[in-house]
């Protein structure tokens, strides 16, 4: 047997008000089975009160050679905080 | 030719920067060839350690004496499993597969930590496994959550978080049977006598003699020494062993004022080899019961896969 | 309380919940043994935690056996200091592991069988055992998922894993007569509200194992009853070994501390 099961990736609502955050991944034939495992390896100690499972092949992430045109151009757009604005600094603003 | 090799040592220099400048490396960034091999060897090593560490402890599973002892052996052998699964997971976001993993431990290609191919004897080796094997791996493991590669040092974070109950609950072990009935005492001085030197043996070769140390350490895959990280496994058991009215079996073993460490004896190399190599007296058996599970598993494998391909065609037929 | 009850009050009570009791000690313990041999790992870490489950409900109903009896027997000394004829355990629970088929049909058997005892001694007039039961019966919920979606896997799926999974189910359903068969005692407990209907429990059963055999693509055997109940402390030879593989460090050494 040569065939491979697909590969899940795994995310973990640790709970409630929190986002869905990316724990690891596991091998299963379809989205029940992974659920399941993902329940059995990732939430042994309470880690978690909702699991995303996501088949690995169906992400689609940014690539490293593309991170300067990416990500760089937002560098000098400093007027985006708030820390950018001068105001007194006895006023609540 | 020329431009191609220009470009590899830029990015090569842009790699070692970020690694100075202790910047994690995460899966999609460029990054020399070898230190993605040195991962895949470290990393799936560490793994097969791991799922091959649940034998030794699962052969007491059935055994264990009282039902709590039972239950807290199951939840930890379980966990060997579960982190067998992290490091195989971080493996694979290298570009390897579970499948070829499986098969480099099964054809020996894979390595796994030594200490597993020796025998657990009595119910106080799972005492001694908990309180030795799983305190040098902790020490090892809290040195690797700060290693370079940023899905190995988030699975070493997971891992480290759970195994602390691993060493507490083997220094538990120890605890009642040092202070139980005679026989009890002597069967905790025995798993040590066997497991202190096999344990001091997980730290590898000395760091002069050690293959993989030097690229290693500029990579910051491993972030100390061998021989530093079992400098500090030897200084934190002496206390344990003492606080268990236990003899370490080392009669060099001498506390050093001026160097501020305990002093001792040399490790028998020639048995860190030949276990290494296949001799240790459980090598074989370690090799076969994964064999046969994996071999076991081929039928089950293809029976899920066959049913979710039924599963997939039904689907297409509902939705045509 | 009917007349021809020839048991003490205590000691039905006693023997309802050590027969609970038994059959998740020695299911966990059978179960147990395939920590490091699963088909591959994920699985390794499922099975442990059912394993886990059934050790964790043993201990709550041999702990509250042993205070029902009471003369302190803990539930260690339940567990290690019994001999064969005394534990009352169902006889598919003791049945070595097989393959993974032998193994998955047992679990999708007793599951179903767990999940609606459970879900009826969720109302026990017995509070200890009441609030047991509402923990198994969520632990069942899930153990039943698990074991019957593999079930279908292994029946719908290829030719070797269906002669298996078929194999494994002509083999072992001989044995499911024996969950259904009412004494004495489980008359009395019925009857003093603190167990359940055998008849009613064998009539969801037999629902709900044939919705999953027919998802799985499997023939139901025939019903072929034994003449042997592990209820009655009446065991297959494979008991002898299981008991003395479990108790071999507290027959060893006696009467210490572990």
């Amino acid at each position: 047997m040569n065939k491979h099961l697909p590969l899940w990736e795994v995310f973990l609502r640790s709970r409630r008000g929190l986002e869905h955050k990316h724990v690891g991944s596991l091998h299963a034939a379809d989205p029940e089975q992974a659920m399941q495992y993902a329940r059995d390896v990732y939430t042994r100690r309470m880690e978690g009160c909702s699991i995303w499972v996501v088949l690995a092949n169906d992400i689609h992430a940014s690539q490293e050679a593309e991170g300067e045109a990416f990500f760089d151009p937002a560098e000098d757009k400093v007027y985006r905080h708030a820390s950018f604005y001068d105001v007194p600094d006895d006023l609540k603003l | 030719m020329e431009i191609s090799s220009l470009e590899e040592s830029r990015r090569e220099a842009i790699f070692q920067a970020r690694v100075d400048a202790e910047e994690k490396i995460e899966p999609k960034d460029w990054m020399p060839e070898a230190y993605r091999k040195n991962l895949i060897r470290q990393i799936s090593q560490h793994g097969h350690s791991e799922v091959v560490g649940q034998l030794p402890e699962g052969n007491w599973i059935t055994r264990a004496p009282t039902l709590r002892r039972k239950a807290v052996l199951l939840a930890k052998v379980q966990d060997e499993a579960g982190h067998g699964l992290y490091l195989y997971s971080a493996t694979e976001t290298l570009g390897i597969a579970r499948e070829e993993l499986m098969e480099q431990l099964l054809t020996g290609k894979a390595k796994y930590a030594s200490i597993f191919n020796y025998p657990t004897l009595s119910w106080a080796d799972v005492g001694a496994i908990g309180w030795l094997v799983d305190g040098a791996a902790i020490v090892n493991q809290i040195s690797l959550c700060r290693t370079s590669y940023g899905p190995y040092a988030r699975a070493m974070v997971r891992i480290c978080k759970e195994e602390s109950f691993h060493m507490r609950q083997g220094y538990e072990i120890m605890t009642v049977l040092a202070r139980g009935s005679q026989e009890q005492k002597a069967m905790a001085q025995d798993a040590l006598n066997r497991w202190w030197w096999p344990t001091l043996m997980m730290f590898g070769p000395h760091d002069a003699d050690s293959a993989h140390s030097g690229s290693s350490m500029k990579w910051k895959i491993k972030r100390q020494s061998n021989d530093e990280l079992r400098q500090k496994f030897v200084d934190q058991s002496v206390a344990q062993a003492q606080h268990l009215n236990l003899k370490i079996p080392d009669e060099k073993l001498k506390w050093n004022d001026e160097r501020g460490h305990y002093d001792f004896g040399e490790i028998d190399w020639d048995e860190f080899t030949a276990v290494l190599g296949g001799a240790g007296p459980c090598n074989h058996e370690r090799l076969e019961a994964r064999r046969i599970a994996h071999e076991q598993g081929d039928w089950v494998r293809d029976a899920m896969f066959a049913h979710a391909e039924k599963q997939r065609q039904r689907d297409v037929r509902k939705t045509a | 309380m009917k007349n021809s009850v020839t048991c003490a009050p205590q000691s039905w009570h006693f023997e309802y919940v050590l027969r609970l009791g038994d059959n998740a000690l020695i299911l966990g313990q059978r179960i147990s043994e395939w920590c490091g041999h699963s088909p591959f790992v994920e699985e390794d870490v499922a099975m442990a935690n059912t394993a886990l489950d059934h050790i964790g409900r043993a201990r709550m109903l041999l702990t509250h056996a042993g205070n029902l009896q009471g003369n302190k027997q803990t539930e260690d000394d339940l567990a290690y200091s019994r001999n064969e004829r005394e534990f009352k355990n169902f006889l598919l629970c003791e049945l070595p592991i097989g393959d993974f088929a032998y193994t998955i049909v047992r679990q999708v058997l007793l599951d179903t069988y767990h999940f609606h005892l459970y879900a009826a001694l969720q109302k026990s007039s017995d509070d200890t055992l009441a609030a047991i039961a509402a923990k198994v019966v969520k632990e069942s919920t899930y153990h039943l998922r698990h074991s019957s979606e593999w079930l279908i896997r292994l029946g719908d799926g290829t030719e070797e894993s269906q002669r298996r999974a078929q194999l494994a189910l002509d083999n072992q359903w001989r044995f499911t007569s024996e969950f259904f068969l009412a004494d004495e005692v489980d008359d009395v407990a019925h009857q003093a509200g603190v167990g359940v209907d055998v008849s009613l429990l064998e009539k969801l059963w037999r629902d709900n194992v044939n919705d999953i055999l027919s998802a799985a693509c499997l023939l139901r055997p025939e019903d072929a009853p034994l003449r042997a109940s592990g209820r009655m402390g009446l065991h297959t030879e494979h008991m002898g070994f299981l008991l003395a593989e479990m108790q071999s460090v507290q027959r060893a050494y006696p009467g210490l501390d572990w």
